[in-house]
């Protein structure tokens, strides 16, 4: 894996203003991902991917402040201009959303919304060229070019999702965020999808940042999972390791309370995600944590590897000279009522 | 009443146990509006029918789960038995107790009956932010349900028995909550609050329609718990809607698989889950993403998607997409049009403009569409015979050429003939129902 990473993210922050200050939505994140990897990003509503996803790509609202560096191919991007900023998306790096029936105009043909596309993108394209790169990206996708000239009420959900990312990827860009690609779509639907997203991979050489709160999707897409909570990645690696042998006490409990046909008991985690204004000291996950150690209020975790190679932000792992002597007992704490929860 | 603490668990295996709810042969049909011209002539311009000949008993205490994709008519089965989808026949009898007379048969109740028995019915919905009103705080809103019904006005006995729907919930301590507005409440205290208020007026029958699908994974099981909890401590009965086999195969006593407005397969949920019978079923099980690497398998997905409920295939209405399909199971004009789709969208674009060029759109020649013709474009070119001759030697096993008993060719293009549809009728395996040719001793010689 010495290939040049395609993307890389460094210390990147984002906040919003609010009234009661300042919401760190993300708070120091750092990933590198390859051509034509994908990376999954999980976590519970709120603990920042989509801020992370959207970040990346310079796609915030005003009111927000973002510090810290993504590098995409040589260029700087935290402080780029507007205009620069909207050259490279599109063409450099996509964006697939979550609800494919209302992102097509409901009054152009698919034909139109890849002439739209690739016009605004490559002035000079003949319409030639727009038909052949088209039907080729949708054929790609599973949808019969007998289709290209038909309305987006013609298609059902899942085939106009396939639509939404052949639009994403009809640029060939180097990147694509897809934010909750499946989650309106139903399981079978979602099955395929996910099916094509692997044979992106294979045709495009596209790196993928997926992000997902379901963590089957991710066992099935991706190579590399992070695990977000509260602002940070807790837990990185590759996707299998992860899963089978989760280093992070909130990644293990996660795994645990998704329920799949193999599960045989119910289970959850208590508690809330954190207030972002005001997170909890230390290890952000402490409050919820069944393992936390007396040192994990005081002190915030760093950064360490583990024996297989996954980076994890926990005291469990160490590194134990930086924990204080006798801090390692178990924390003491108050019961939470039953409705604490997200 | 919600007010007794005793737990009214019944311990009578479920089969000895009385009926709450016998649904049979219910149909929900919807008029499709034609246009203008149809109108004027007063000409019917067909129905979608949502619900098409749905039965189903369910126990007091029990849990049936009401699984498929969108459009397969679950919501609309559930809705009906509230009143709140216009039921086209059958019959839905509800035990409604002794106050409302006993048995009453829904399908035959006036509106304004309908109103009072639904203290006996609830809803969840599943978005939970939708279901609660953002201008009143939680105390007005459980509060509601006793007002509209008219159950009781004494203020203290109102307040106590909101207080204990909270607390019943987990949402305590009570004060805490009470003049909480749904705005201060996260997703999963929202739907604690929804199931507190559907809980409100001792209902026997709660119609939960994908309650936690909009919740975090890390609630789900905390919600599904509650639900259960609720069950064991109220005697509650649930008809639980879902797309989800997963968290109904905690959830559930019995399950019904619907596809396309029918339940294809229906039986106790461990059977269903050890040894489903129909494709379909095996296909929703198989399509849920594991996320435990060690267990991941590689799956066989059917094609498509659910197709529309106004004309749906005939025969079986998941032929198109089975990957088990054999002859008597409906093939017909549409799927050579499938068919060839599917074939252009896996050949090169020269090919495809080629053949496209050659041949004329396939069409249905009769009504049925149990005879399809594929016209040459330059008529006695022979171009959609060789067409046709060259899909089935590029995929010979393809499942379509088994519900083809004739191909004609002629001076304008090529007539494709259908075998004799037949609609699989809901059979008898041990415990579980399954309407599949698979599985129908007629057709055991050509599966």
């Amino acid at each position: 894996m010495n290939v040049e990473p395609v993307i890389s993210v460094r210390d990147l922050r984002v906040w919003y203003g609010t009234e009661r200050g300042p919401v760190r939505a993300v708070d120091g994140v750092s990933f590198d991902l390859r051509p034509g990897e994908t990376l999954g990003l999980v976590g519970e509503s709120g603990c920042g991917k989509s801020t992370l996803g959207r970040g990346v790509l310079g796609l915030l609202p005003t009111g927000s402040a973002t510090d810290g560096s993504v590098r995409f191919k040589d260029r700087e991007l935290v402080g780029m201009r507007q205009q620069d900023l909207r050259s490279l998306r599109g063409v450099e790096m996509g964006l697939i959303f979550q609800e494919p029936m209302t992102r097509l105009n409901p009054l152009m043909r698919i034909s139109e919304h890849f002439a739209e596309t690739l016009r605004a993108h490559e002035p000079g394209i003949t319409g030639k060229e727009i038909d052949v790169r088209s039907i080729d990206t949708l054929r790609r996708m599973g949808i019969p070019p007998t289709r290209y000239r038909h309305y987006p009420h013609e298609f059902s959900g899942g085939m106009r999702q396939r639509i939404m990312i052949a639009l994403a990827l009809v640029l060939r860009p180097a990147f694509v965020v897809a934010d909750e690609p499946t989650t309106a779509l139903d399981v079978l639907v979602e099955a395929q999808i996910l099916s094509i997203l692997q044979d992106l991979k294979r045709n495009f050489d596209t790196a993928m940042l997926l992000i997902t709160h379901n963590l089957g999707i991710v066992a099935e897409a991706c190579e590399r999972v992070a695990v977000m909570y509260a602002g940070r990645i807790v837990e990185e690696g590759d996707a299998r390791q992860v899963f089978s042998e989760p280093a992070h006490p909130y990644t293990r409990e996660l795994l645990r309370s998704t329920i799949s046909l193999s599960t045989t008991a119910l289970h959850y985690i208590p508690g809330a995600p954190p207030d972002l204004v005001q997170p909890p000291s230390g290890c952000r996950f402490h409050p919820r944590c069944p393992d936390a150690m007396q040192v994990c209020p005081r002190l915030e975790p760093v950064e360490v590897r583990t024996k297989t190679g996954e980076r994890v932000e926990c005291w469990l792992h160490g590194p134990a000279e930086l924990i204080p002597p006798g801090q390692t007992a178990p924390l003491e704490r108050r019961e939470l009522a039953s409705a604490d929860e997200a | 009443m919600p007010t007794k603490l005793e737990t009214t668990d019944d311990a009578r295996p479920l089969d000895e146990r009385p009926v709450l709810l016998d649904v049979q042969d219910l149909r929900v049909h919807f008029a499709l509006r034609g246009g203008f011209l149809d109108r004027l002539l007063g000409r019917s311009s067909g129905s979608v029918k949502a619900v098409d000949g749905v039965s189903f008993t369910l126990r007091k205490g029990e849990v049936i789960g009401l699984v498929g994709e969108s459009g397969s008519g679950k919501t609309t089965t559930a809705r009906a038995m509230l009143g709140l989808a216009p039921i086209t026949g059958g019959s839905v009898r509800f035990d409604a107790g002794p106050e409302f007379g006993g048995q009453v048969d829904l399908t035959k109740l006036r509106e304004r009956d309908f109103r009072t028995l639904r203290r006996k019915i609830q809803l969840v919905f599943q978005d939970p932010h939708a279901s609660l009103n953002p201008a009143m705080d939680i105390a007005t809103a459980l509060a509601h349900p006793l007002k509209i019904h008219k159950v009781t006005k004494d203020r203290d006995e109102i307040a106590a028995r909101v207080r204990d729907a909270l607390e019943r919930v987990g949402l305590s301590p009570v004060e805490r909550y009470l003049h909480k507005y749904p705005a201060d409440l996260s997703g999963g205290q929202k739907q604690r609050a929804v199931l507190a208020r559907a809980i409100m007026l001792d209902p026997a029958l709660l119609v939960a329609d994908e309650p936690v699908s909009m919740l975090d994974m890390s609630v789900r099981a905390k919600i599904l718990e509650l639900m259960l909890d609720l069950k064991r401590d109220l005697g509650l009965t649930y008809l639980y809607v879902t797309h989800d086999l997963a968290t109904a195969k905690f959830f559930c006593d019995t399950i019904a698989i619907m596809y396309l407005g029918r339940i294809v397969e229906i039986g106790p949920a461990e059977q269903i889950y050890a040894d489903p019978k129909h494709p379909y079923t095996r296909s929703l099980l198989a399509a849920i993403p594991e996320p435990d690497p060690r267990r991941a398998a590689p799956r066989d997905l059917p094609r498509g998607e659910v197709p529309d409920a106004a004309s749906p295939p005939l025969g079986c209405s998941f032929h198109p997409r089975c990957p088990a399909a054999f002859a008597p199971c409906g093939w017909e004009a549409r799927d050579l049009t499938a068919l060839l789709e599917q074939r252009w969208t896996n050949v090169s674009e020269q090919q495809y403009e080629q053949e496209r060029a050659a041949v004329g759109d396939p069409a249905a020649v009769d009504d049925a569409g149990l005879v399809a013709r594929l016209p040459d474009s330059r008529a006695g070119s022979g171009a959609a015979a060789a067409l046709l001759e060259e899909v089935r030697a590029s995929d010979p096993a393809e499942q379509f050429w088994k519900g083809v008993s004739s191909v004609q060719k002629d001076d304008a293009g090529v007539r494709v003939g259908f075998k004799e549809p037949v609609d699989p009728p809901l059979l008898q395996h041990g415990e579980v129902k399954v309407a599949c040719h698979l599985h129908d001793p007629r057709f055991a010689d050509q599966a």
